[in-house]
């Protein structure tokens, strides 16, 4: 029991100007972190977002949609990062790769519960006014999937980040680095201030994108959502999971 | 493919490493099934009394999901360095945070699980004199038992991956392996440790699958 000690050491690190300078820093570690979380966010949404609209407006695939995601369980966050490292090498490239193959099913499963939650007779109306497919899936089933959509956009974001940081393994950059980088040198304090700067940005990414949310599509209860349960994975999920990562 | 078949060193998988390495993979297998069937068992054990409470009163259940959801957001390293000022580099570090996100996940599924309950059910055992406690374990209990087994299973599932990065603190499991191999550049172990995680993850859900069928023969769930 060294709490009050070790706290104090720990504040004296935020407050050491070395800390908040040069690539080390904490600024510079906030946006490798913000920046491999958004990239790889980013390339999995291209990938996953038009799957998931399109499987969802055909009907087909559910069998697909549901089962990929959870066996996306089960791969460990840590075992996919370090087998990507064999193929691409250490970095940045393994850690965007990894995390783009672990958000890419749970966000076309998402995508795909929330088109086949759009009510029958609101599709059969549309089919009845004349629309045409591509009319339907843009105009009607999109928009009406779109809170379910969001909310799994951001259960699978905030995943991204937490993976992330288990990515400073690989020697991608990120607040992630103090912890691992704390561990090897039995740096506790570093440890104990990279884990808070971690936890604080992931919280601080679930709270915003939630609000964006709110904004984007209102109205909608989405927490107690099944889909966005079933996206947990860990936390994760992530995640859940996924869950937690 | 070729390379996986071949037997040498420089293979994804070298067969003669990982025959030599029996005991090791036994060792590690404990460890991983320890931390995993802990956190769960203790896990299950807090939440479904908590979930009954909760579903009784709006006061427990919204801060005990507020608080859990916080938790849940933080990632597993994060969470266990955030311990180990506290708890050090014991198995106590993992254990509690890895409870902590199993406990989340079955709070909310036993909570989902008993307020799907119809009324009409409740009013009929009412009516029938159920006492309190005998309306609990005999008719929502058992109601609930399939939303309680699911998330028994996500639980069991996420857990066996989340093991994988108490290697990181000391804590040994098929994370191990994986950070063995990493280290020294050799793939055996890294293919190793990441299937054997995934063979546990598949046969854990499959045993518990068989379980939930043998407890509710009435009924045929289908997986979440």
């Amino acid at each position: 029991m060294i709490a009050a000690t070790f706290l104090g050491e720990v504040v004296a690190w935020f407050a050491d100007g070395a800390n908040w300078s040069g690539p080390g820093g904490i600024p510079n570690r906030f946006f490798e972190y913000a920046e491999i979380t958004f990239v790889s966010i980013a390339i999995a949404s291209v990938i996953g977002l038009p799957l998931g609209f399109l499987l969802g407006h055909l009907g087909k695939g559910a069998l697909v949609a549901i089962n990929v995601s959870n066996i996306g369980r089960a791969i460990p966050s840590l075992a996919l990062l370090v087998l990507t490292v064999q193929i691409t090498g250490i970095g940045n490239t393994p850690a965007i790769v990894a995390l783009v193959a672990l958000s890419v099913p749970p966000i076309v499963t998402n995508t795909y519960v929330g088109m086949r939650g759009v009510d029958r007779d609101v599709r059969e109306a549309a089919h009845g006014m004349g629309m045409t497919g591509w009319q339907r899936l843009t105009r009607v089933e999109a928009p009406l999937a779109l809170p379910l959509v969001m909310a799994g956009l951001r259960t699978s974001t905030v995943q991204v980040a937490a993976t992330a940081s288990l990515a400073a393994v690989v020697a991608s950059g990120g607040f992630g680095r103090y912890i691992v980088d704390g561990l090897a040198t039995q740096d506790y304090v570093q440890v104990f201030a990279g884990a808070v700067l971690v936890a604080g940005f992931c919280i601080a990414l679930e709270l915003g994108l939630g609000l964006v949310e709110a904004r984007v599509a209102p109205g909608r209860v989405r927490l107690e959502s099944p889909a966005a349960h079933r996206a947990v994975p860990g936390l994760a999920g992530t995640a859940a999971p996924a869950g937690p990562s | 493919m070729s390379t996986l078949a071949a037997n040498g060193p420089d293979s994804w998988l070298w067969w003669d490493w990982v025959v030599r390495h029996g005991d090791e993979i036994w060792f590690r297998t404990k460890e991983h099934v320890f931390l995993t069937v802990v956190s769960v068992v203790v896990g299950t054990l807090l939440a479904v009394p908590a979930a009954i409470l909760g579903s009784r009163t709006k006061l427990l259940a919204t801060p005990l999901l507020l608080v859990g959801g916080v938790i849940y957001t933080i990632p597993s390293l994060a969470l266990f360095a955030l311990l180990i000022p506290w708890t050090g580099l014991s198995r106590t570090t993992p254990l509690i945070a890895l409870t902590s996100y199993t406990l989340l996940i079955l709070f909310r599924n036993t909570l989902t699980g008993l307020s799907s309950v119809p009324d009409d059910v409740r009013d009929a055992a009412h009516g029938m004199g159920y006492s309190w406690g005998r309306q609990l374990l005999r008719i929502e209990l058992p109601l609930a038992l399939p939303a309680i087994i699911a998330g028994i299973r996500i639980a069991t599932v996420t857990t066996i991956g989340l093991v994988t990065v108490a290697a990181l603190v000391a804590q040994g499991g098929y994370g191990q392996f994986i950070l063995d191999g990493y280290q020294r550049s050799f793939r055996t172990p890294i293919v190793l440790g990441s299937a054997l995680s995934i063979l546990l993850a598949v046969v854990s859900d499959v045993v518990l699958v068989g379980l939930q069928r043998a407890m509710m023969p009435w009924t045929r769930v289908p997986s979440t």
